[in-house]
This record gives structure tokens, C-alpha cells and sequence, in this order.
């Protein structure tokens, strides 16, 4: 909820001394923000540690997953990192052109991971596992819907973004307004490895 | 004359008329809110003061709450086979006395402090984030009015504080106020993870120049670790609520012991957020008194270097001794001697921190004014309290003390003894600055000796109770089986609710007091200065001007203020006054800033502070009120973002003289 107040405040330059640090303010409370996230992720992910095997009925998770069709949307997302990098590299070049392109194609590759995650959830619930049919079922949409509602706010922050960006309404230093979206969106993307590994690649 | 630039009518307060000032309509939905002496200007504003007096004001109003809860607890046990309470209201009482002191008291009130008076102590203007810091206190109150809006809509939650799942099921707790419990605690959760973001970037960022890590005043040094201690613990009980949320709204089964669950996830989650938690709650108050004494003992603190870095280390091993709470659940010999010896060793740091005061007070020239005499009363009581708690860390002592009143006991002791009288000491010693007037010395004397008496009355024959078996959540006792001799239930427990009056009339002192102070207008108007103080938030005027400072000062000193009013020979260490206070600050303001931007009022923060209690009621009544709330969460993010948090140059009118650096000037003050 904070996140994107975050990215946008810019309450600094004015009023106040040059930082103690020399961190803006504003990368710093992101900074802070994500080091508070690795513990809602970290708080998820042992909840599913401990729960995966734990099935009382329903499918269990090596029966389930299909790991080619999962590693191609996490292929899409990492992908995505790479142009959020293009999108910081444009925007610190002042190059609005390229910018509002390469922060677009992020988001519609953000929206494909999202859309093999509500494919693959709605396949998982065809095949007998829904949220309330055993432990596994709970914490494993718990964890990947927190994931994927993560991915889903970086969205609409880029979209975001993008138009406030068409409008030239970006208050404060743009560029780095972008590069905090960025430093989201790279987190969000390596909290999916640390998933995609713990839940997908290990078998329980 | 200091000259604010701004786009407001700011001198709606000095009484002039404002020229060509021009809210901004440029960027965001709203016209900008300008600035107005009336109670809008409560609503819209982002000042870091403002917004601590409201902390503060709601914090004591939710205080006022719960101690009604406690004595209403007190009254179901004065005597046998008490007829207040029922069982179920009875669960509920105990239930909510807690939260509301814990996540609705003491947090909130010493958020109330760090806002406050962190950004004066380190010499900035305002805090890093003022519109979040805004939407902070927002979500606290509507939190917590969200969480107490339970008792009007079913009752109350009803499975204590620490809420154990699978206790806290629908099938054991049917009623909504679990409900009301998680989503209320995830709004108010909100706020303090934003606080915490907030105030973390202001201490490392926002401190004056020369003002080196080091030379922090320890209030400052305590906030920090206790931000830090809430930025990494909150995310834990916001997993804990959520799951069980899921469970309760959506019958996800994490808690669900026939599909296999392990009661003891709950446990380990609401733990390791649990015990940091109190270190969150008794830290500023460590960080008040250890600005109090040494004002009082005329000495500087002893070993200020070992008094923050023992605080830090006190968040450091806070991480690591949460399953002592766990000690009867059967963890096993090994975690149990793991966390049994954590225990032991986070009393070091703390006694530590006792031995430091009392040094610091060794051979000074002490003053009992009120602050001060709180300030002991801290260490005193917070000693008890601490040594019963060593009594804990022994795990087969524990396990006999589970869910016993002696478990009550000790953590009044450390919890009423230390925050409270650490707050309370803030309150007389700040009080001043804050509002321009001395509260009353004689009735504040009373205060402090009745809340004393009436504390040890209430909670000291706890102990004597729990050892004898009391349970923690018995809600009714009988005559026949109240044994005989010293160790009569029925005495101890008399004497504990006579005691809890007794506390309740000192609390009463301190309303009488305000009102005596400022209604009656009996204090003395206060001085800038008038403990004769140590740190930076005494170089400024009582109440601070809204930019805090004209001149934002070089720090050279740990106790900046106090090298400017004393000086000390470097023979003979015999310290001597030099230059008053007001020599002080009138030497600083001499050449005063000219162009101040403070951070622009803004409708936002209590707009999407709103929009969270509405997904609550949502989330319990109604799935479509839901979307309306998550529909306005988007739309008050998107016109925030617009927002600039400063409003842009161009909303400030060029002045007449031409000069394009300075906008529209605003005379003040």
C-alpha cells in the first residue's frame, strides 16, 4: 500500500539541508521498505516450508506443477528486469522516447507472467486444488498470490508512470522516480527465484 | 522576522492579510488546502508536531479506554463470584485491555514523541515523508476506531492478546470480533511500517550538519532502533493476520489441526513479531529517561556511547529470544536452552542501561521535579520487573509461571512500571515545549506518588497470586476456594483492585492537571529553557515556531546546547555558565533563514487512511463494499502521486521586489 506513496514522494529537496548520507531520502525509505518486504516474504515462505508436504487431500505439489510451462513465465519475468534496466537507463539519459517505451514493455511482460499465473492457478483448480483443500493448497496460493499481486501493483505503477510521464506530470527528479519503480520491480523479481526454486525445483 | 515561503495563508495566525498567495491547482484533483486556524487545518496538516500532538491526544483517549477495561477486569475480582462480567465479556474485557494498551497506547504514544520531537533533537524542519508521516497517524486512529467499533457490532475479540490459533477459529471465537482484531491491527500495522520507513530516514538522512551519529541525543538513538525494530517485526504480524484471515473469511485451513496444521506456526509467527514488540514499546521510554536524568542530575549521561550502543544490542538479541513464551508448548530440550540462555543474556544489555543511570545520577546535583521523579520511578519499578522476568528465562521456573498471574505481574512491571512512567516522564519534562506552560509541580507530585502506590498495590500482590496458582485468564473466583492465611486469594486479590483505583486517581491528576494548567491558566507561562536542558529541541521557542528553527544549527558537541550555555576549564573540570539560554538562541537566530519551504498541507493522507477501514467492513459485511474500498485505495494513491509533496515554484507568486529566488514572502511570527 505504502509502495507507491513512497516512489512518489517527493518532499525533500525543499526545506531541508542536503542529506546526512547523501542517499536521497526517497531511495532510502524504498531501500527501507524493501528490507521490511523480505520479511513478509520470508514470514510466507516458511509457512509454506513447513506446509508442502502436509496434504490431506487433493493433488500433491510433484503431481501438479508443470515446471517447463512455469519456467517459461519466469523466464518472461527475469526478461522483464532487462528492460526495467533499459527504462532506467533511458530515463537517466532523459530520453522520454525510449523510456516511456522500454517502462511499457516491462509492464506487458510483468501482465504475461501474471496472465501463466492466473492459467496455471485456474489449471491447479481444475485438477482438484483449490485453497481450502489441504495445507499445501493454502499456503501455496497464499505465497504465489502474494507474489503475484506484488507483480501486479508493479504494473500499475509502470502504467502509471507511463502516463504521468505523457503528461510530463512526474513531480521532482524523474529519473529517479523510475530507478525506484526499478528497484521494486528487480525485487519483486528476485523474490520469484527465491520461489520458484523453494516451491517448483525442489521436490518435497 | 523570519520569512516563510508558502503557498497558504499561514498568517491567519499572526493576524495579517495574505497577498497574492495562489494554492496550487495545477497538479492534482483537489485545489491545494490552504492553511487556516480552524480545525481543518488539523485535517489537511502534514507538520510533524501537529501531527504528534494528535498522536499524542489519541493515544491517551484509547489509554483512557483500556484503563476503564482493567478496572472493570479489577471489579469482576474484588470479590467472590463477581457479577460484572460475564464469561464472554470477560474474555473479550482482557482481550482488548491489552491491545488497546499496547497497539493503541504505548505505540502510538511514543510515536507521539518521535514525531515530535526526533526532528527538533536532530536539528531538521520536518521529517523525510511529512505526507506519510500524515497518513501514518491516520491509519492509527482509524484502526484503532475500526478495532473498537467491534464492541458496537457484536462484541469484541475475545481470544487474548496474542490471539492463539486454533483458539482464534470461528469455531471457538464466532463472533466478529477476531475479525475486527486482524483487520484493525493490519490498518494500525500500516501505520507504524510507515512510520518506521518514515522516521528511520529522517535520523540517518535529516540531522543538522555536524550532528554525527554519535552525537544523537539517546532519545533520537532509541527510536531508531525501536523504527528499525518495527520495520522488520511488523511484516511478521501482517503475515499472521493475514492467514488468519484467510481462515476466518476465506476457511483457507493454516490453522486447521484435522488437515494437519501445526498449532504452533501461529505461535512461532506472533512471537518472533511479539517479542521485539516489547523492546518497541519500552525502548523510547528508556530513550526519555535517559534525557531526564541527566537534566535533573546536572551531569551528563554516564557512558552515552554504552547507553546507545546497549540499546542497539538490545535490538539485536530481541530477535533471538521469542520462543521464551513458548517454554510449555513442548519445543524440546534444545530450543529450550537456546532461548533460556538468549533470555539471560538480553538482561545484560538492559542492566546495563540501570547501572548507567544510576551512575549518572552518582554524585549529582539532583532536582526531584516531576520528570524526574518519573524517571526513577521507571528504574526502580522496571528493575522489579526486570528481575522477575530473569525468573522466566529459568525454563522449568517458566513453565510453573505460564499462564499464571505471576506472568501478569512482571509484565505490569516492565510495561506500567517502564513505558508508562518512561511516557509520563515525557509528558512534565516536554510539556513545557510543547505548550508553552509548566504543568503543576505540587498536583503533579500527587500524580506520580499515587500512581506509584496504586501500581504496586495493583500488580505486586500478582506475584504472590501466580505463584499460588491464580490463573492469568480466570475470570471469577469463589470463597471456598480461596485458601487461608497470607495467601487468601480473596485478599491479594482486594488489594490488587483497591490499587487499581488508587492507580486510576493518579491517572486523573494528570487530566486535572492539563486542565488546571491551561484552562484555569494557573501554569507558569514556560521559559525556552526551563530545566536548564541538554539538547537541541530546547534551542528553539516553547511552543516551537512551525519551521522549527530560523537557523539550522552546526552541531560541534554531543549536548549541542548545553556546550553553548556552559563551558568547562580544562584544569580544574569545573564547568561554569557562560551564556544564558536566550543569549543562545538569540546569538543563533541573528541572521535567521530567509527562504524556508516547509511541505504543503495536503488532502490525500487521511483520504486514503479512510479508504482502509472501508475494505474492513468490506472484508466482514460485504464483498461489493470491498471493491468501493479498494476502488478509492487506487484512486487516492494516483491523485497522492500527482501531488507534489512541496507545492512547485509556480504556485508561489513572484514578490514585488522582482527578486526571482524568492517567491511569495510571507511574514511570520
Amino acid at each position: 500500500m505504502a509502495e507507491s506513496a513512497i516512489a512518489h514522494d517527493h518532499g525533500v529537496s525543499h526545506g531541508a539541508h542536503a542529506s546526512s548520507t547523501g542517499l536521497s531520502n526517497n531511495k532510502m525509505g524504498m531501500w527501507m521498505f524493501l528490507g521490511s518486504e523480505c520479511l513478509l516474504f520470508g514470514g510466507l515462505i516458511s509457512t509454506y516450508m513447513l506446509y508442502r508436504g502436509r496434504v490431506s487431500s487433493g493433488p500433491q505439489p510433484n503431481n501438479i506443477f508443470d515446471i517447463p510451462f512455469t519456467s517459461v513465465s519466469s523466464f518472461i519475468l527475469l526478461m522483464s528486469s532487462l528492460t526495467m534496466v533499459l527504462a532506467v537507463s533511458s530515463a537517466q539519459r532523459k530520453d522520454d522516447r525510449n523510456t516511456n517505451l522500454w517502462l511499457t514493455i516491462t509492464a506487458l511482460l510483468g501482465a504475461t507472467f501474471v496472465g501463466g499465473q492466473v492459467y496455471e492457478f485456474t489449471a491447479f483448480y481444475r485438477e482438484g486444488l483449490g485453497f481450502t483443500t489441504s495445507l499445501f493448497g493454502s499456503s501455496f496460493y497464499a505465497l504465489t498470490g502474494f507474489h503475484g499481486v506484488h507483480v501486479s501493483v508493479g504494473i500499475i505503477m509502470l502504467m502509471a508512470l507511463v502516463g504521468m510521464n505523457r503528461n510530463n506530470r512526474i513531480p521532482g527528479d524523474k529519473a529517479e522516480v523510475v530507478e525506484l519503480i526499478g528497484l521494486y520491480w528487480h525485487f519483486v523479481d528476485i523474490i520469484w527465484i527465491i520461489i520458484f526454486t523453494l516451491v517448483y525445483l525442489i521436490p518435497s | 522576522m523570519t520569512i516563510i515561503e508558502r503557498p497558504s495563508t499561514e498568517v491567519a495566525i499572526a493576524g495579517a492579510v495574505p497577498v497574492g498567495v495562489k494554492p496550487s491547482e495545477a497538479l492534482g484533483v483537489f485545489k491545494r488546502p490552504a492553511a487556516s486556524s480552524s480545525w481543518r487545518d488539523w485535517v489537511v496538516t502534514v507538520d510533524h508536531k501537529k501531527l504528534g500532538i494528535m498522536y499524542g491526544v489519541a493515544a491517551f483517549v484509547f489509554f483512557l479506554i483500556g484503563g476503564v477495561e482493567a478496572l472493570l477486569i479489577r471489579l469482576q475480582l474484588i470479590a467472590p463470584d463477581g457479577k460484572v462480567l460475564n464469561a464472554d465479556q470477560y474474555n473479550q474485557m482482557f482481550t482488548m485491555h491489552a491491545t488497546t494498551m499496547v497497539f493503541l497506547f504505548v505505540m502510538p504514544m511514543a510515536a507521539a514523541f518521535a514525531n515530535y520531537f526526533v526532528p527538533l533533537q536532530i536539528g531538521a524542519r520536518d521529517v523525510a515523508f511529512p505526507r506519510i508521516n500524515a497518513f501514518g497517524f491516520w491509519c492509527f486512529l482509524f484502526g484503532g476506531l475500526f478495532l473498537n467499533s467491534s464492541w458496537f457490532l457484536g462484541g469484541g475479540a475475545d481470544g487474548g492478546w496474542f490471539m492463539y490459533a486454533p483458539n482464534s477459529s470461528t469455531l471457538f471465537s464466532p463472533s466478529h470480533g477476531v475479525d475486527f482484531w486482524t483487520l484493525g491491527l493490519q490498518i494500525t500495522g500500516i501505520a507504524s511500517l510507515t512510520g518506521a520507513i518514515n522516521l528511520i530516514v529522517t535520523i540517518l538522512n535529516m540531522r543538522a550538519p555536524g550532528m554525527k551519529m554519535m552525537r544523537m541525543p539517546i532519545f533520537t538513538w532509541m527510536v531508531l532502533v525501536t523504527q528499525f525494530l518495527l520495520l522488520f517485526a511488523i511484516p511478521v504480524i501482517t503475515v499472521a493476520l493475514f492467514l488468519l484471515t484467510f481462515q476466518r473469511s476465506f476457511d483457507a485451513t493454516f490453522f486447521d489441526v484435522a488437515s494437519g496444521a501445526d498449532p504452533l506456526l501461529w505461535q512461532h509467527l506472533f512471537w518472533i513479531f511479539g517479542h521485539p514488540e516489547v523492546y518497541i514499546l519500552i525502548l523510547p521510554s528508556f530513550g526519555i529517561i535517559s534525557e531526564v536524568i541527566p537534566v535533573f542530575s546536572k551531569k551528563p549521561l554516564f557512558g552515552y556511547p554504552v547507553v546507545a550502543m546497549s540499546g542497539a544490542a538490545i535490538g539485536f538479541v530481541g530477535w533471538g529470544v521469542w520462543a521464551h513464551h513458548m517454554f510449555a508448548s513442548g519445543l524440546g530440550p534444545v530450543s529450550v536452552t537456546v532461548f533460556s540462555m538468549s533470555t539471560m543474556a538480553i538482561a545484560v544489555p538492559t542492566g546495563v542501561k540501570i547501572v548507567n543511570w544510576i551512575m549518572t545520577m552518582w554524585g549529582g546535583k539532583l532536582t526531584f521535579a516531576v520528570p524526574m521523579l518519573f524517571a526513577i520511578g521507571l528504574v526502580t519499578q522496571f528493575t522489579i520487573g526486570g528481575l522477575s522476568g530473569v525468573t522466566h528465562a529459568v525454563a522449568p521456573s517458566d513453565t510453573q509461571q505460564t499462564d499464571t498471574y505471576y506472568i501478569v505481574a512482571h509484565f505490569h512491571y516492565v510495561l506500567f512500571g517502564g513505558a508508562v512512567f518512561g511516557l509520563f516522564a515525557g509528558f512534565y519534562y516536554w510539556w513545557p515545549k510543547m505548550f508553552g506552560r509548566q504543568l503543576s509541580e505540587s498536583i503533579g507530585k500527587w500524580n506520580f506518588w499515587l500512581m506509584v502506590i496504586g501500581m504496586n498495590m495493583t500488580f505486586g500482590p500478582m506475584h504472590i497470586l501466580g505463584l499460588q496458582g491464580q490463573p492469568r485468564r480466570m475470570f471469577v473466583w469463589t470463597e471456598a476456594r480461596a485458601g487461608e492465611g497470607l495467601f487468601n486469594f480473596g485478599f491479594w486479590n482486594r488489594i490488587s483492585s483497591i490499587g487499581s483505583f488508587i492507580l486510576s486517581i493518579g491517572i486523573l491528576l494528570f487530566i486535572i492537571n492539563i486542565f488546571y494548567t491551561h484552562k484555569m491558566k494557573k501554569g507558569a507561562l514556560a521559559s525556552n529553557d526551563p530545566w536548564d536542558a541538554r539538547t537541541l529541541e530546547w534551542m528553539t521557542d516553547s511552543p516551537p515556531k512551525e519551521h522549527n528553527f530560523d537557523v539550522i544549527p552546526q552541531i560541534n558537541h554531543l549536548d549541542e546546547f548545553f556546550h553553548r550555555k556552559y563551558e568547562q576549564d580544562s584544569a580544574t573540570h569545573s564547568v561554569t555558565q557562560v551564556h544564558s539560554a536566550d543569549e543562545v538562541m538569540a546569538e543563533l537566530n541573528a541572521h535567521p533563514d530567509e527562504h524556508i519551504h516547509m511541505p504543503s498541507r495536503s488532502y490525500w493522507p487521511i483520504l486514503l487512511a479512510l479508504s482502509l477501514p472501508v475494505i474492513g467492513y468490506g472484508l466482514i459485511y460485504n464483498r461489493m463494499l470491498m471493491a468501493v474500498g479498494v476502488a478509492m485505495v487506487l484512486l487516492t494513491m494516483f491523485g497522492w502521486a500527482m501531488e507534489p509533496a512541496t507545492s512547485p515554484d509556480e504556485d508561489f507568486d513572484p514578490p514585488e521586489s522582482g527578486d526571482t529566488h524568492a517567491k511569495e514572502l510571507v511574514p511570520h511570527g
